[in-house]
């Protein structure tokens, strides 16, 4: 074990734990935000540059601090290492900076998205974003395009997290998702418009932390504060059938894997419970379900603004009490 | 005269063939070292010749070799990089195009000291020409046992292919290169790990420039002794030297590093001047990503003095007033050149060849680009100017790889240096158009 400090809490953490995972075990505020690393997609991270922290001082033998800012997904923790996160003037600096980049060249169309309150660059943008843009140019756009016949692909959106890519590569066997072109102009491709006929290729949907892929059997039914998030099960074949379904009255309209305060699909028997396209699109007969009762949405979204709040806060680590 | 050690021969009819190149004593640091030295005194050799890396950053070549991990059973590469893309920089291509042996011996060397019995040359695609040439050259080297299985009967095998890359300047950062030589798409890595411990095919590797590669062929001919006794304190032995720009004869040149900037480009065996009798206005002298200099700061240090081809004297006074010997891309601008332009032509550069992984720099050199543009165009405001040494300083240093500075530091070179034609292209959009020389097509104020 090794022991950290982040923004002043201590906490002792396995040796190998990265600066991000040792604060999620602290929880709340001072975890970083996190755009891109995905801790159920091996090689994820690093790249959307969120989650950078101050180093004040790197270990207990190498006190000195670490002159550039460090991403918290892909560094690991030392002994004796002083993390500043809300605490550094430079990490707000440079996390707004970020935030202005990554809306830099966004459509800015949440009226429209289906991903509109649960949207992590909404939230990041929330906390780290300035009222105005700086951003005088013409954004770069694409056409929207379908990826199979389910997910619908909005480039504009995309943030180029890789998060998408890493699920197709090792979720499904067939690759033939990718990152085609380079800089600004770099976009999610099927290469060639190949739809993505594989049974977990689904998941891209729920890993995707802003609206550039979304759910077509969904899409502008609904916006999701409307909607009741209920646990629910079936029995599936090919996936263990674990979901959080989207009701309307008594009517199922979208299903999604299980997200934890981070977005990520959680654990369940010891696996990630990645959901298969068969009960993600095919499956919105109540009769389908075993429906658990109503879900907490651990995040500080909009939805977990709304009136349909559990009374018993659960195992609430989030930051919601913070926002009230 | 300045001596000569990688292009002593290099105009010699014929160099490029085998029997030529080895009448002129080529192929004697193979058998030098095969023959009578370990791979640790080769490591030794380079160490001791403190040989900085010649693709750009400088770092200590011997130093990256003894860091390279030796598991047991686990083979180790060496990688060339020939992806030479860095405008302003075509040195590696004249190396590679007139005496290609050169290249092919100094890794031969290499990749003893390292214990590395496959090594690849990773060039860019559009040298398909000097492809040609280097693969003919290896074809030639393999027929007079000087690659392939127990090379001069040492008992050290190595085999030598070419990987030609797509044309991508990313492709020239070394985890870049390794992903694209993996056959995947060239994305630089995070590092840690490096290379010299998970590199090609997650097995130790070295990368390391054409031109360093070729320096090992001298200082093991010579020996490090010998060779420390050219340059100056801090950059030993000769540097090629791509010069180009407004200077009367451009070209390649092999300097003694601490020859002096003046000399350089106004003496008679160098660059001769500025051409049509102009007065000089700026210098890069590293290759586009370094900063530029002012008319002031280029033959003296902002100390009053003398500035020398080094890598210490060119980058003193920091970046405030100074630069980067980098890879030695040494373009010269007259009074007549506009350094809002150049500076916009740069950061189109930069833009178009961000893999566009981490946001800063995806988003950043498109951004800073569309900026310079406008400003160009006389379409610019005051406010402009600090937005670009704004976005700037939210890229350095934030980012995977390091073009995100690369990109960052000639836009913060030329607003500190030269803020006053960034501002006068503002006040006076109509003439700062008709300074385009019409090669903006179709631009109005
Ligand atoms: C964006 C980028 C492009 C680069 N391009 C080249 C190149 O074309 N040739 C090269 O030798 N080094 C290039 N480098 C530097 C390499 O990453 C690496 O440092 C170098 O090949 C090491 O060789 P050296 O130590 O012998 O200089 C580039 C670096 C970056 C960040
Ligand atoms: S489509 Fe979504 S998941 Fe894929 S890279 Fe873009 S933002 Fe990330
Ligand atoms: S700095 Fe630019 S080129 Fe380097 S990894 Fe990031 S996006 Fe790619
Ligand atoms: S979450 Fe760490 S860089 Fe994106």
């Amino acid at each position: 074990m090794v022991k950290v400090t982040i923004d002043g809490i201590e906490i002792e953490v396995e040796e190998g734990t990265t600066i991000l995972n040792a604060a999620r075990q602290v929880g709340g505020d001072i975890v970083p935000p996190a755009m891109c690393y995905y801790s159920k997609l091996e090689g994820s991270g690093g790249k959307c540059r969120t989650c950078l922290v101050e180093v004040a001082a790197g270990s207990e033998r190498d006190p000195r601090p670490m002159p550039k800012l460090m991403v918290s997904c892909s560094t690991q923790v030392q002994h004796g290492m002083v993390v500043k996160n809300l605490t550094s003037d430079r990490v707000k600096e440079a996390r707004a900076g970020v935030t202005e980049f990554l809306l830099a060249n966004h459509p800015l169309d949440c009226p429209v998205c289906d991903q509109a309150g649960e949207c992590h660059l909404q939230d990041l943008g929330f906390e780290n974003g300035k009222e105005g843009t700086r951003f005088e140019e013409e954004k770069r756009t694409f056409a929207p395009r379908d990826i199979g016949d389910k997910i619908k692909l909005h480039m504009n959106r995309c943030i180029l997290c890789y998060r998408c890519v890493y699920t197709a590569n090792q979720l499904t066997n067939k690759r033939v998702h990718g990152v085609l072109n380079r800089g600004d102009h770099a976009e999610i491709s099927t290469y060639i418009e190949k739809a993505l006929d594989n049974e977990f290729i689904g998941n891209v949907i729920d890993v995707c932390p802003v609206g550039a892929l979304t759910d077509k059997t969904f899409r502008f039914k609904s916006r999701v504060w409307f909607l009741k998030p209920m646990n629910a099960h079936r029995d599936c074949p090919t996936c263990q059938g674990i979901a959080t379904v989207w009701m309307f009255g008594n009517e199922i309209q979208r299903v999604t894997g299980r997200k934890d305060a981070y977005g990520e699909i959680e654990t369940h028997n010891g696996k990630t419970a990645w959901l298969c396209n068969t009960c993600r699109f095919e499956s919105k007969d109540v009769a389908q379900w075993t429906i658990e009762g109503p879900r907490v949405i651990n995040r500080h979204s909009v939805i977990s603004q709304g009136h349909y709040v559990l009374k018993n806060p659960l195992e609430d680590k989030s930051t919601v009490k913070n926002l009230k | 005269m300045g001596r000569k050690l990688l292009l002593e021969h290099a105009d010699v009819p014929g160099i490029e063939t085998f029997d030529v190149y080895r009448k002129h004593g080529g192929y004697r640091s193979v058998e030098k070292a095969l023959k009578t030295m370990s791979p640790e005194e080769v490591v030794e050799e380079v160490k001791t010749a403190t040989l900085k890396g010649r693709g750009g950053a400088g770092f200590p070549a011997g130093m990256k070799w003894s860091f390279i991990a030796k598991p047991e059973g686990v083979p180790r590469y060496l990688l060339c990089n020939a992806d030479e893309s860095e405008p302003g920089t075509f040195k590696d291509r004249y190396l590679m195009q007139y005496i290609p042996h050169l290249l092919i011996e100094g890794m031969i060397v290499s990749s003893y000291a390292l214990g590395a019995n496959q090594a690849y040359i990773y060039i860019r695609g559009e040298y398909m020409f000097v492809l040609r040439i280097v693969e003919k050259a290896i074809a030639e080297a393999y027929e007079k046992g000087f690659l392939g299985k127990n090379i001069l009967g040492s008992g050290f095998d190595l085999d030598l292919s070419i990987a030609p890359g797509g044309g991508a300047y990313i492709c020239g950062e070394e985890t870049a290169l390794i992903e694209s030589l993996e056959g995947k798409r060239g994305n630089p890595r995070m590092k840690p790990p490096f290379p010299a411990v998970q590199g090609l095919w997650q097995c130790p590797t070295v990368v390391n420039n054409v031109e360093t590669l070729a320096t090992v062929v001298p200082i093991i001919n010579m020996t490090a002794a010998e060779y420390t006794k050219i340059g100056t304190e801090q950059s030993k032995g000769t540097k090629l030297i791509s010069a180009g720009g407004n200077v009367e004869r451009g070209g390649v040149y092999e300097i003694e590093l601490g020859l002096s900037v003046e000399e350089f480009i106004y003496g008679d065996e160098w660059c001769r001047g500025i051409k049509n009798g102009k007065k000089m206005k700026a210098l890069v002298p590293g290759g586009s990503s370094v900063p530029i200099l002012p008319a002031h700061l280029i033959t003296k240090t902002a100390n009053g003095d003398t500035r020398l081809m080094s890598y210490e004297s060119l980058s003193d006074g920091g970046f405030a007033s100074g630069s980067m010997l980098g890879s030695g891309g040494f373009i010269v601008f007259d009074e007549d050149q506009c350094i809002v332009r150049n500076t916009w032509n740069f950061a189109r550069f930069y833009a178009h060849e961000s893999c566009g992984q981490c946001s800063p720099c995806r988003e950043g050199t498109g951004w800073m680009e569309k900026v310079l543009h406008r400003i160009e165009t006389g379409k610019g405001n005051m406010r402009d100017i600090d937005l670009l040494a704004d976005i700037n300083k939210k890229i350095e240093g934030n980012t995977i790889c390091p073009l995100g500075d690369a990109a960052a530091w000639p836009v913060a070179a030329a607003i500190r240096h030269f803020r006053e034609e960034f501002e006068w292209h503002v006040t006076h959009p109509e003439e700062a158009v008709k300074r385009n020389y019409g090669m903006l097509k179709g631009v109005t104020a």
